[in-house]
């Protein structure tokens, strides 16, 4: 048996975690791997921090290697290592602790830094760069003060951080040296265009503006500009530019310029040891997206294992920003020279500007806003070289309408051809996917992800991988394991709810036209659902909208079969008094009212009102003291009691008054799905408790707080929350577990299921054992509550909603002559 | 012999009934429920859906469709037919926009 090599990498960044990725595969045993990262951390998805910053994704959802996989290879990952010495004569690297190692071969991949521009006060405190999760986390922790912020630099990273911040809250102000934004991807009039939308976004954009100094005593009060404008911050991000990481290689004698300089087979100066990523320099050029990185992983991999066929070549990459909402597309040269033609397409009032910069009937740089569908077609014919002068009239309107009829999304994928790039970042073409599909029969976008690396880095690509998919297994394709929240969208509840939040979107309109809805006014099944989180969510700025409630909701009564409606006011806690049946008698004769039964919920269901008496009926129980019993609501319904220390012989505590206190206290909170309760004097149980979905068992000690129980389509007794002491505790955690609930349920989820999904121990642990969190949810129940607490029949017996209760004409026709 | 003619009666004006909404006109022993799309379109269809009679004006108006509020029939406001996997077919009326009134267009027996 032959010694495996030792392989030491320095930097646990993008490019060497693929790089491994590829030697795992065709060499698993070929070497012994440590690894140093000056990162405490494994290797993540660095592209994707920007959706992280906004609020869309969390750090866990773009990590590429977890532990286990470290473990699975045998690699030793040294976290938080900073390598500070290589010694090539004894073949060892030193990190900063202390721990050395040595090497058969060695991989520099320690990426780049960013550039700090040397004005004085850039090293306050409040001064960040954008590069790594602890810059992430500096912003959201500064983003907490909802203050002000700057950003300098108006490229890729410098405007993802300044959308990001301005989602979290702050007030943003971009500072660009440049007369427009990412000047080096987008030509004036789009840089312009992207420049409107931003500031439309309420984000604030000086151009032509440079740094004089950043003002300050012991940190950030604000920055001052040439012009001696001065800009007040507590935030100031600097986005200016990445210079490569090459310090540790030129102080062990390798060859370095700008950046580490390598050959195309990735080898540097000293043949032993190999560089990656965004520290080297091939040809005088240095890399900054992630296409051409993996490019260099995939070679360096096979001239690690000895197949020295593969060469790095230079290939054009676009560039796409993340900014949800945002679409631009940018790839080539786009200058304007004497020998060059363009075509230009604008859309003022969409917002779309389309520019091919042609030479000799050849496409050399492509400009997209507003609408990049095409990107990925033009960049093909880009690449391809194709002559277009056949199709020259038609060509900027896209491919769709290249050989007449036009396409649709799904038929334009189909027509790719088999060598169109989908993925730019991990360069996989449209025949590598869909091979990969039938031949490995993957069903899903993860599968695809895994096995193709397609839509794994910077996710713009998912769409076309998603047709892809449905066009190769029809029907078979199942989209991912989230079920849409119905047919308007491919977005899950969470995903929606997340959305809304992180976006700050508060009406139905921009939900659907934020998160890209596929009908103009969505269904039955997503409006109510919206309508609902958004009520949740903005307690005091939304305002509800009746029309996307169901008819229940919307006229405060039940429907029955027959078209008439049923009237349940509240009887708190059950408890009712001969004034209060006395008046129901009234009405039920007054109005003629065919039938009257005790619901199971303790109180009184009048059943056969006519639409039109609705509002009557309301009149006459409010004159009473009634209130709306909300038994049509995905809100709080009923609090069953036992009669309790009040008369019953085994009570322990008033559990009569403790539910008619939690009814008074939660009436009129609207949740995910209905909301029942019970209080039981002692273990005997006699409101049944421990089927609901909050029940509180009165012992001697004081309160056993159970929830998730269910007692409707499937039966399930209640798990115990925990115990305490006193009502006021048991108020306060009974609130706050219902808010949490709010928070977090997908609309007409039951509680029961809610628990199951987020785990009977993450619930107890925020309740009962995190007072902050539990005083968190208790104030905002609270403060929505202000909202909610207003009775919805005395509000229609005012007059609210009549054209609701009244037929808008009555018509007695007359025959023609 | 009964001929239907078509008569036209104007009913309301369409700010009577809220955007994605509906509101009934009872006409005899008919009930007919005119609806209101979010962009301003104003359809007529009887009261009553296909499957048990369901009253469609209680329903959640989405797009060119309401969803019945008994047991979630689609109905295509402007045919009155059924939508997806179920079948049956309401009665439509014609009717049409004079400036902010709504006309109704009713065959009555002459
Ligand atoms: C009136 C009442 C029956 C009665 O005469 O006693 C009743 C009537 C209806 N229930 Fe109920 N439920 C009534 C107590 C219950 C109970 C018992 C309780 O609350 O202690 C349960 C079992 C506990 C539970 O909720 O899990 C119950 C489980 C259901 C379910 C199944 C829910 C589930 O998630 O498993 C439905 C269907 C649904 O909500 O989708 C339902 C739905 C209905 C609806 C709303 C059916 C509908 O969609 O039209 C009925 C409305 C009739 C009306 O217009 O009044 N009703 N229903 C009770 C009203 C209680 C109240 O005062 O508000
Ligand atoms: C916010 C953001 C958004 C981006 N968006 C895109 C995009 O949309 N598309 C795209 O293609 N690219 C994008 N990029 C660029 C892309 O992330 C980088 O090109 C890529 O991550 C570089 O990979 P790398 O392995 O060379 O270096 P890195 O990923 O930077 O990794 C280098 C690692 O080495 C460590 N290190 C450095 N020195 C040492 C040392 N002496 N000892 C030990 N460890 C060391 C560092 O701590 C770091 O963890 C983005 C970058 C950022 C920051
Ligand atoms: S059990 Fe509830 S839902 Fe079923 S018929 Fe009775 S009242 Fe209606
Ligand atoms: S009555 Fe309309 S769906 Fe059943």
């Amino acid at each position: 048996m032959t010694e495996k090599q030792k392989l030491v990498v320095i930097g646990n960044g993008m490019a060497p975690g693929r790089m491994l990725e590829h030697l795992f595969e065709s060499a698993p045993d070929a070497f012994d791997v440590t690894i140093f990262n000056a990162e405490p951390r494994v290797n993540y998805d660095r592209i994707m921090l920007s959706p992280v910053l906004s609020g869309e994704k969390s750090f866990e959802d773009i990590i590429i290697h977890g532990d286990g996989w470290y473990i699975r290879h045998g690699v030793m990952l040294y976290k938080g290592h900073k390598v500070v010495e290589i010694d090539r004569q004894a073949k060892t690297v030193r990190s900063e602790h202390g721990e050395v190692a040595s090497y058969d071969k060695l991989v520099i991949a320690t990426g780049s830094a960013p550039f700090i521009i040397p004005v004085p006060g850039h090293d306050l405190p409040g001064v960040l760069t954008y590069r790594d999760l602890d810059d992430v986390d500096a912003m959201l922790l500064a983003a907490q003060s909802r203050g002000k912020a700057v950003v300098i630099g108006g490229g890729l990273l410098g405007l993802e951080a300044a959308a990001g911040l301005k989602e979290r809250g702050m007030d943003v102000t971009v500072i660009h040296l440049m007369p427009t934004l990412m000047e080096r991807q987008l030509d004036p009039a789009a840089g312009y265009l992207l420049e409107r939308e931003l500031e439309g976004r309420g984000i604030k954009i000086i151009t032509k503006a440079s740094t004089k100094r950043i003002i300050g005593e012991t940190r950030v009060e604000g920055i001052e500009l040439e012009d001696g404008t001065i800009i007040p911050a507590t935030l100031v991000v600097m986005a200016v530019g990445i210079r490569p990481s090459a310090a540790l290689a030129r102080d062990a004698g390798l060859s370095v310029n700008r950046g580490i300089v390598v050959t195309d087979s990735m080898q540097t100066s000293d043949p032993g040891i190999f560089a990656v990523g965004e520290c080297v320099e091939i040809n005088g050029n240095v890399y900054g997206l992630v296409a051409p990185l993996y490019q260099m992983a995939e070679v360096a991999a096979s001239h690690l294992i000895g197949d020295m066929a593969k060469r790095f070549v230079e290939t054009s990459t676009a560039t796409k920003l993340k900014v949800t909402g945002i679409n631009l597309y940018s790839v080539g040269d786009f200058a304007e020279a004497e020998d060059r033609e363009e075509i230009v397409l604008r859309d003022a009032t969409a917002g779309v500007y389309k520019r091919l910069v042609l030479k000799d009937n050849r496409i050399l740089g492509v400009v997209l806003y507003g609408e990049t569908a095409d990107g990925a077609w033009f960049f093909d014919l880009l690449k391809k070289q194709t002559d277009i002068s056949e199709m020259r009239e038609t060509l900027i309107f896209g491919q769709a309408y290249q050989g007449g009829s036009q396409l649709d999304p799904m038929a334009a994928v189909a027509a790719l051809p088999d060598d169109a790039e989908i993925c730019g970042c991990n360069g996989v073409c449209k025949g590598k996917i869909t091979g990969a599909i039938t031949s490995k029969g993957l069903k899903g976008l993860d599968d695809v992800r895994a096995h193709t690396k397609a839509s794994a880095s910077c996710g713009t690509c998912t769409g076309l991988v998603e047709q892809l998919l449905s066009l190769t297994l029809g029907d078979a394709y199942n989209p991912a394991a989230v079920t849409p929240m119905c047919g308007c969208t491919g977005l899950g509840h969470d995903d929606v709810r997340r959305l809304i939040k992180a976006k700050g979107l508060k009406t139905i309109p921009a939900v659907m036209q934020e998160l890209e809805w596929k009908t103009s006014c969505g269904c039955a099944k997503c409006r109510p659902a919206l309508n609902y989180y958004l009520v949740c969510d903005w307690p005091d700025e939304y305002a509800d909208d009746y029309q996307s409630r169901f008819i229940n909701e919307r006229v405060h009564a039940n429907i029955q079969k027959d078209g008439t409606y049923s009237v349940v006011p509240r009887m708190w806690g059950g408890m009712t008094s001969s004034k209060e049946l006395r008046a129901i008698a009234d009405v039920v004769d007054k109005f003629n009212i065919p039938a009257v039964k005790c619901t199971g919920g303790q109180r009184i269901d009048m059943l056969g009102i006519r639409k039109e008496d609705l509002p009557a009926v309301w009149a006459d129980l409010g004159k009473a003291g009634f209130v709306s019993g909300q038994a049509y609501a995905k809100g709080l319904r009923t609090v069953k009691t036992c009669v309790g220390t009040d008369w019953c012989r085994f009570g322990t505590q008033d559990s009569t008054g403790l539910g008619i206190k939690l009814e008074k206290f939660m009436w009129g909170s609207w949740t995910p799905a209905k909301l029942k309760m019970a209080v039981s004097g002692c273990p005997r149980n006699c409101s049944e408790a421990t089927c609901k979905d909050i029940g509180i068992i009165c012992v001697d000690s004081g309160y056993d707080i159970h929830f998730a129980g269910a007692a409707g389509l499937d039966i399930k007794g209640t798990e115990v929350l925990g115990h305490v002491k006193t009502e006021d505790e048991v108020m306060e955690h009974v609130v706050a577990l219902a808010q949490m609930y709010r928070e977090q349920g997908r609309y007409l989820e039951r509680i029961y299921k809610w628990a199951k999904r987020i785990g009977l121990e993450e619930i107890r642990r925020q309740i009962m054992d995190e007072p902050d969190k539990r005083k968190g949810y208790y104030d905002r129940f609270v403060f929505s509550q202000k909202f909610a607490q207003v009775d919805p029949w005395s509000e229609r017996v005012s007059g609210k909603d009549k054209h609701e209760f009244n037929p808008m004409a009555t018509l007695t026709l007359e025959a023609a002559e | 012999m009964n001929a239907l003619t078509q008569t036209w009666v104007r009913i309301g004006k369409i700010s009577d009934i809220p955007p994605r909404g509906a509101r009934c006109v009872r006409n005899g022993d008919m009930n007919i429920a005119i609806f209101r799309t979010a962009d301003d379109r104003v359809f007529a269809l009887e009261d009553k859906c296909p499957h048990k009679n369901g009253p469609l004006s209680q329903g959640i108006v989405h797009d060119g469709c309401v969803t019945c509020p008994l047991h979630n029939w689609v109905i295509s406001l402007e045919t009155g037919a059924a939508q997806g996997a179920d079948e049956g077919q309401t009665l439509s009326f014609p009717v049409r926009l004079e400036g902010d009134e709504i006309v109704l267009g009713l065959g009555v027996p002459s």
